[in-house]
């Protein structure tokens, strides 16, 4: 059995086994703490550019299936588990987890303390790696990690961004008839693709909504010739400073047509709003999360995948209102703006994986534009 | 939301004695919710009629009633306390069934009293079965087809429509009690009959069967503002089937994808939300279709329950303690976690290991029971593992169960048809079964078609054993493959055995590898936040995050999983040592691996090591710790029979030293010890083989009492009447050698028993309790009733009993606890055993005197004086307690109910009132024996006992009993000029007999003493009979003169209720 080498910049070093393609991954190390839902995590786009440690050790278990996916294929950089299933065993699953990464090229590592990991993390914060199971002196390896650029100010949407727009036709799944046919149509949507994940848009077309995903780089006067009831902003990868035409485009919207944005979305429209985004030591990313509905009261748990976040007092006095905040550490969930028809949230009303508690986002999103008069 | 201000006092009703289906697991959610409540500023009031528990202590809440647990004795309590809530989600089904009468019968709105956490309404929606399937109609969800029968010919037709096997549930019964499989119209007529006996209802749900399908468990939590939150997701290994509190499950779910996870979570919230359970836990299990993954509800408990214990240790998140603080208006968001004070408990916690319960049955306790497993519970208690993998966790969690079994494995010989028959018939050796197979050749196909266990599990198995043969080969040259082998969980033990080396040269080898075990935290948030509470586990992996700490520290050891003869009494004696040691400073490390207890509660002791309690992962936790030393008084058997081996790895034992321990044990030694003090003991002595066993019975005359060495709970101690009886004995149950002497007692006939604890420090030792045994000589100490004070015996008697005590403690050196069985016969008081640690009773007597014996003792052990103690020594007591034990014989039809020298109960209550009768009368009542006021009397005794007869039948006579008797018996009243009726004996092929009375319902009380030996099988049919129509029946002699006190207690007027603390304060 031959060995694999996680090395992180500081220095921390894991030995452990292949897991999946033979060779070398690298970028920023996080972890996830779900406890189900690998696929749909492997296939988030918002992952590109980083190495994902599962802090839940059994990862697997139930294989690979053609349907839990978020979007065409695989973007972690790298893959970590303590112990990846040898069987897949479930009545929709179609290979195993390893078979699935070395089809796709990707890199991971098993075997090893995902969870002394994990709090090195969370000490230390998230920070660049390498996974190599083709480099045997680990030190050669610490010299390369020290030498990867992060994340901070890099485009990463570019390279998960669709090249063309295209349409979206799936609704949501069931389970005896996998993704539905969605209902006719009320709104026309347009959904910026910073890396949007498909759930996102089987829950825009279940709610009636006709969506044309775009490029990130398509300019507001291309989104608005097409005459759309509302905007959405999709989740994506990376820090949302790295994308300023995007920010561009949004503030070319703004006050013009409803928007909504999750996740990568959110942070843009901040950005767009004026204010400031910083980047958490270790982010976000599990299934379990509280937010605070902060005009219901209400308690939703949420899935969440952001390594950076909004400040709200930067773009408080610029007419923008909190919505939701994250009980465990008060950073901002949600923003709204006092006037113009525009919302958006850090976590993943979509789910998938995860709880689906914040569903009702995507019925306030109908509802503005409704109101908006689409 | 913030707490409620209306509510000043709330009532929380326990679970009472520990049973098959309600054990321990209550006694963890009622400690946390008085703890809960007290803290928030509430006056609580708590009824429990189980005097072991923790909950009944009388510092946990603020008015303490051990009494009966019915709504008669509740409403009483009520009355006299006028709480202004009750909160019934906290005490199994047991709190929740007297609750719901209490509302239905008017007596909450009579004194203005609020159900908190669950409604009338959400109850009955969740525990009638039709309204229930109706409400998951409403709500789009899928249960397996059923329908409602109050007959036969009703269940029949239901049968014409959900085909066979069909599942026989008898509504509002516990633990599964009555339910059974049918899979012929035979079947199922005995099934109907019994579910409908069992029912209190006479009602059954009759159901489509989902055998096979995969099982699972969300634990739910919802608060007064709709948030809803679940904690932990379980799956059960064994398919559905097997009850589960008799599966083996795992938790989080293994085998789900997100989205299958999360239909079954958006189901769990919309049920919740639809039955209406207010605040609190929840707990609902779903069946799965492997095939396709369809969905079905099975069913829903508006309450804290055996999972939601599990689910609490599993997590770290305390759910019935948090389950308290939303029932009095907090919301989940307004309450912190514990563990990682930053964050709220409005999340659900993410695991970053695996936690497998298994079970643990006690069939060899009733041999004659039917061991398979279905729909009825029959496990007494159960074990928690955890580890990094499923793998290792299942390792852990066989070695936790202490049944000295090492590896998946049966270690014997098994042919094919035996292998088969395990594999296909759930019983409780069939996981080791599956281990056995793998090594015969079976794939994990083959596996899966007989068991129906999911394969992924299997596989996982199939791993385990597949490394085996690399064990074997190369564990004590390689250090990867022994890492790996740890890894994967194997014990030392284990590995000694495959490499056929000795359990000291594997460890010695490890660690000279330096492969040392890990600690790592259980957190709730998978390392996310910092944690603050050290809850730990081992596992073998780079990084051990919890060093220990540089305070003085002690170590307890824990009594492991439930299992009759050591039980929850063990629990209390372990958290109150650690209490103890907490008010000394000292840090309290407790060790234990029983999910269902206060102990192993994160926030007991100082710190907690969720572990096995084998010498192996003792010494792990020892050697790291290096404690002033470890308690191993406290938990019964488990952590005594450590204390040589831990003494012999240098590890400082507190207390009584181990060498007085065996001095105590071993028979030589011991018959040394009585003949230095001058005391007497029954003839008797060791013996290695069964000539020498026949010739020592022959010397000291039949009866005699025999039983292995080092037992407990009187394990395979039988009464031996001839040679014929002991040979069979010899042979067959112990199997007599060298290496397993036998002890054999001179039987004492028609002496009385009496127990005493007491606790010594170096110069005094001070008496807490003298207890009379209802029941003569003969019958487990476990299993006797008894009372405290003594009720018969004379001053100078107990006085004589109290020195002999002293005399013992003395001599053994004892510091800490000392029990005493003491027998008298004529004016001859004989020592039967001496127990230099702390016994079942002790927090019976500890609620009994006022007086914390197991805290006393902890404090003596680390050096205290009892002299700082004041009020301790023996004073006069206002009242009287009487201990009585309840019994599982409803579980296993079959097994003759008679008592003996091998303990069979699961629990006890206590009775505690002015005198001896009324005393008697509630711990009757109280252990669920309905003594009539008014009836038929069935009277038939043995030979020897109709001298006693006639005059406990004039006093039935006097109270308007009418009297019915076999011909014996009925000879001898007649004789006395006693109006009886004589009926036919069962084999005597005449109707009707006294079995068709009992069915006809027209006995309201069986006094029944049956001969001794083989005679008394004929007479077990009337003995079940009663068992299965509840009517309340007495085997002794002694039993049934209490019993017939009792009743003239009863008729003679009002029961009293009366706190604990009223009662203690009464001795100041």
């Amino acid at each position: 059995m031959s060995t694999t080498w996680l090395v992180l910049r500081d220095g921390r070093t894991f030995r452990g086994r292949p897991l999946g393609a033979v060779g070398e991954g690298s970028g920023e190390v996080i972890f996830n703490t779900a406890m189900q839902g690998y696929q749909e995590i492997l296939t988030d786009p918002s992952y590109r550019g980083q190495i994902v440690a599962m802090t839940y050790p059994m990862i697997g278990n139930y294989g690979v299936n053609e349907e839990d996916v978020e979007s065409r294929r695989p973007w972690v950089n790298g893959f970590i588990v303590k112990e990846a299933s040898a069987i897949a065993s479930n009545f929709r699953a179609g290979t195993s987890l390893d078979d699935y990464l070395r089809r796709h090229g990707i890199v991971g590592i098993q075997d090893i303390d995902t969870r002394a990991l994990t709090r090195h993390l969370r000490d230390h914060g998230a920070q660049d790696g390498i996974i190599s199971s083709v480099e045997t002196d680990p030190r050669g390896l610490l010299e390369r990690a020290r030498a990867l650029p992060g994340l901070i100010g890099r485009d990463l949407v570019a390279e998960v961004t669709a090249d063309a727009p295209y349409g979206w036709s799936e609704g949501r799944w069931e389970l005896s008839r996998g993704y539905v046919a969605p209902p006719p149509p009320r709104f026309k949507v347009v959904a910026y693709d910073c890396g949007i994940k498909f759930n996102i848009l089987r829950q825009l077309s279940t709610v009636g909504c006709d969506v044309t995903v775009v490029p990130a780089a398509t300019p507001a006067a291309d989104v608005l010739v097409r005459k759309p009831d509302g905007v959405f902003l999709s989740n994506g990868p990376g820090d949302p400073e790295g994308v300023p035409y995007l920010i561009e485009s949004v503030r070319g919207l703004l006050g013009r047509v409803p928007i909504f944005g999750i996740c990568l979305g959110h942070q843009i429209l901040g950005l767009a709003a004026g204010g400031r985004t910083y980047k958490l030591p270790f982010g976000h990313h599990g299934a379990n999360h509280p937010v605070k509905d902060l005009v219901t009261g209400k308690v939703e748990i949420t899935a969440q995948n952001h390594g950076f976040a909004v400040e709200p007092d930067s773009v408080s006095r610029l007419g923008w209102e909190p919505t939701h905040v994250n009980l465990n550490d008060t950073t901002c969930e949600g923003l709204r703006h006092r006037e113009w028809p525009v919302f958006s949230v850090q976590y993943h009303p979509e789910a998938s994986p995860g709880p689906h508690d914040a569903n009702y986002l995507f019925h306030r999103f109908t509802d503005l534009m409704t109101r908006n008069g689409g | 939301m913030p707490k409620r201000t209306d509510l000043r006092r709330i009532l929380i009703i326990g679970s009472g004695p520990i049973v098959i289906g309600q054990a321990c697991e209550f006694d963890y959610s009622g400690t946390q919710g008085c703890r809960a409540l007290r803290e928030e500023g509430f006056e609580v009031v708590l009824v429990n009629s189980n005097p072991a528990t923790i909950m009944t202590d009388p510092d946990l809440a603020d008015r303490t009633y051990v009494e009966p647990l019915t709504p008669e004795f509740v409403a009483k309590i009520i009355e006299r306390e006028r709480p202004q809530a009750l909160l019934p989600t906290l005490g199994g089904q047991t709190g929740l069934n007297i609750a719901v009468a209490l509302a239905e019968d008017g007596t909450l709105d009579r004194f203005g009293v609020e159900l908190i956490g669950a409604k009338l309404e959400a109850i009955r929606k969740a525990e009638d079965r039709a309204l229930f399937k109706q409400a998951m109609e409403r709500i789009g969800l899928a249960l397996p087809r059923s329908g409602h029968a109050h007959t036969l010919d009703e269940a029949r037709a239901i049968v014409e429509d959900v085909g066979y096997p069909a599942i026989i549930r008898p509504s509002f019964t516990l633990g599964g009690t009555g339910g059974s499989i049918a899979h012929t119209p035979d079947e199922l007529e005995r099934a109907v009959r019994w579910g409908l006996q069992t029912s209190p209802l006479g009602s059954i749900l009759v159901e489509q069967s989902v055998i096979g399908w995969k099982e699972f468990e969300l634990e739910v939590m919802r608060d007064l503002a709709d948030n809803v939150v679940i904690i932990c997701s379980i799956e059960n290994v064994d398919p559905m089937g097997v009850h589960t509190g008799d599966s083996v499950t795992v938790a989080p779910a293994q085998t789900l994808t997100d989205k299958e996870y999360q239909l079954m979570r958006d189901a769990s919230i919309a049920i919740i939300r639809e039955i209406g359970v207010e605040t609190g836990g929840s707990n609902i299990q779903f069946a799965v279709n492997p095939e396709d993954g369809r969905l079905v509800v099975i069913e829903m408990n508006p309450r804290v329950s055996r999972s939601s214990a599990l689910a609490s240790k599993a997590t770290g998140f305390p759910i019935a303690k948090i389950a308290a603080k939303l029932a009095v208006g907090f919301t989940l968001d307004e309450v912190r976690n514990d563990i990682t004070r930053e964050t709220p408990a409005s999340f659900e916690p993410a695991i970053d290991y695996c936690v497998v319960k298994f079970p643990r049955w006690a069939f060899e306790k009733f041999p004659e029971a039917d061991r398979t497993l279905g729909t009825q519970m029959k496990s007494v208690g159960e074990v928690m593992a955890i580890g990094r993998t499923f793998k290792e966790a299942l390792q852990k969690s066989i070695r936790s169960l202490e049944q000295d079994r090492w590896g998946l494995t049966l270690d014997r010989p098994l042919d094919g048809d035996e292998l088969r028959r395990l594999l296909s018939v759930p019983n409780p050796d069939r996981i080791f079964a599956v281990g056995d197979a793998y090594r015969a050749g079976l794939t994990t196909a083959d596996i899966q078609s007989m068991t129906r266990i999911d394969p992924w599990f299997l596989e996982n198995m199939r791993e385990i054993v597949a490394f085996e043969p690399r064990i074997a080969e190369a564990a004590l040259t390689d250090g990867d493959v022994l890492r790996r082998a740890k890894q994967l969980g194997f014990a030392d033990r284990r590995i000694a055995d495959l490499t056929a080396a000795t359990e000291a040269a594997v460890r010695a080898r490890r660690l000279e590898q330096g492969i040392r075990v890990t600690f790592k935290t259980v957190d709730t948030c998978a390392a996310e936040f910092v944690a603050h509470t050290p809850y730990l586990y081992s596992t073998y992996e780079e990084e051990d995050e919890a060093p220990p700490t540089a305070r003085p520290k002690v170590v307890i050891l824990g009594s492991g999983p439930n299992r009759i003869g050591q039980g929850v009494e063990f629990d209390y004696c372990c958290v109150h040592a650690a209490f103890a040691l907490r008010d000394l400073g000292v840090e309290a490390i407790m060790v234990n691996c029983n999910p269902e207890t206060v102990s192993t509660d994160y926030d007991t002791s100082d710190r907690l090591y969720f572990e096995p309690l084998t010498l192996e992962d003792v010494l792990n936790i020892v050697e790291r710790e290096r404690p002033l030393g470890v308690v191993v008084q406290f938990g019964g058997q488990t952590p005594l029979k450590l204390a040589v081996p831990l003494r012999d790895a240098g590890v400082p034992i507190l207390g009584t030293s181990p060498d007085a321990i065996d001095r105590a044990e071993d028979r030589k030694r011991f018959n040394a010890l009585i003949a230095e003090l001058g005391l007497n003991q029954a003839a008797g002595t060791t013996v290695r083989s069964l000539p020498e066993a026949q010739t020592v019975a022959t010397t000291i005359g039949y009866p005699v009492l025999v039983r292995p060495s080092y037992v407990l709970g009187g394990r395979a101690m039988r009464l031996v009447h001839d040679d014929q009886d002991l040979r069979e004995y010899m042979g067959e149950a112990v199997q007599v050698s060298a290496e397993h002497p036998v002890l054999i007692d001179k039987f004492l006939e028609d002496a009385l028993e009496i127990d005493v604890d007491a606790v010594a420090d170096a110069e005094r030792v001070v008496v807490g309790g003298v207890m009379e045994h209802i029941e003569k000589a003969g019958i487990h100490s476990g299993d006797a009733a008894c009372a405290l004070p003594p009720y018969s015996l004379g001053e100078g008697q107990v006085r004589e009993l109290r020195a002999q005590t002293r005399a013992l403690a003395r001599a053994l050196g004892v510091i800490g606890l000392i029990n005493v069985q003491f027998a008298i016969r004529g004016d001859l008081i004989y020592v039967l055993e001496v127990n230099p640690r702390a016994s079942r009773t002790v927090p019976f007597v500890s609620k009994a005197i006022g007086q914390p014996l197991a805290k006393i003792a902890t404090a003596v052990m680390l050096g205290r004086s009892l002299s700082t103690y004041t009020g301790l020594e023996e004073r006069e007591l206002s009242h009287i307690a009487v201990k009585e034990s309840v019994f599982p014989f409803v579980k296993f039809p079959g097994v003759d109910v008679v008592l003996g020298p091998e303990m069979k109960s699961t629990g006890e209550v206590m009775g505690i009132d002015r005198d001896f009768r009324k005393a008697y009368l509630k711990a009757q009542i109280a252990a669920g024996e309905t003594l009539p006021a008014s009836g038929t009397v069935f009277i038939s005794v043995r030979n020897r006992d109709r001298r006693q007869v006639t005059s406990l039948a004039k006093r039935l006579a006097d109270m308007g009993f009418t009297l019915v008797a076999t011909d014996g018996t009925a000879r001898v009243l007649k004789r006395h000029g006693m109006p009886v009726e004589v009926i036919h004996k069962v084999g005597e092929g005449h109707r009707p007999n006294v079995v068709d009375l009992l069915e006809g319902g027209q006995i309201a009380v069986v006094f029944n003493t049956p001969e001794d030996g083989r005679a008394r099988k004929d007479s077990a049919i009337i003995r079940r009979t009663a068992v299965a129509q509840n009517v309340a029946y007495y085997t002794t002699v002694d039993g049934i003169q209490a019993a017939i006190g009792a009743i003239e207690a009863l008729l003679k007027g009002e029961h009293r209720v009366r706190s604990l603390q009223e009662y203690h304060a009464g001795l100041r």
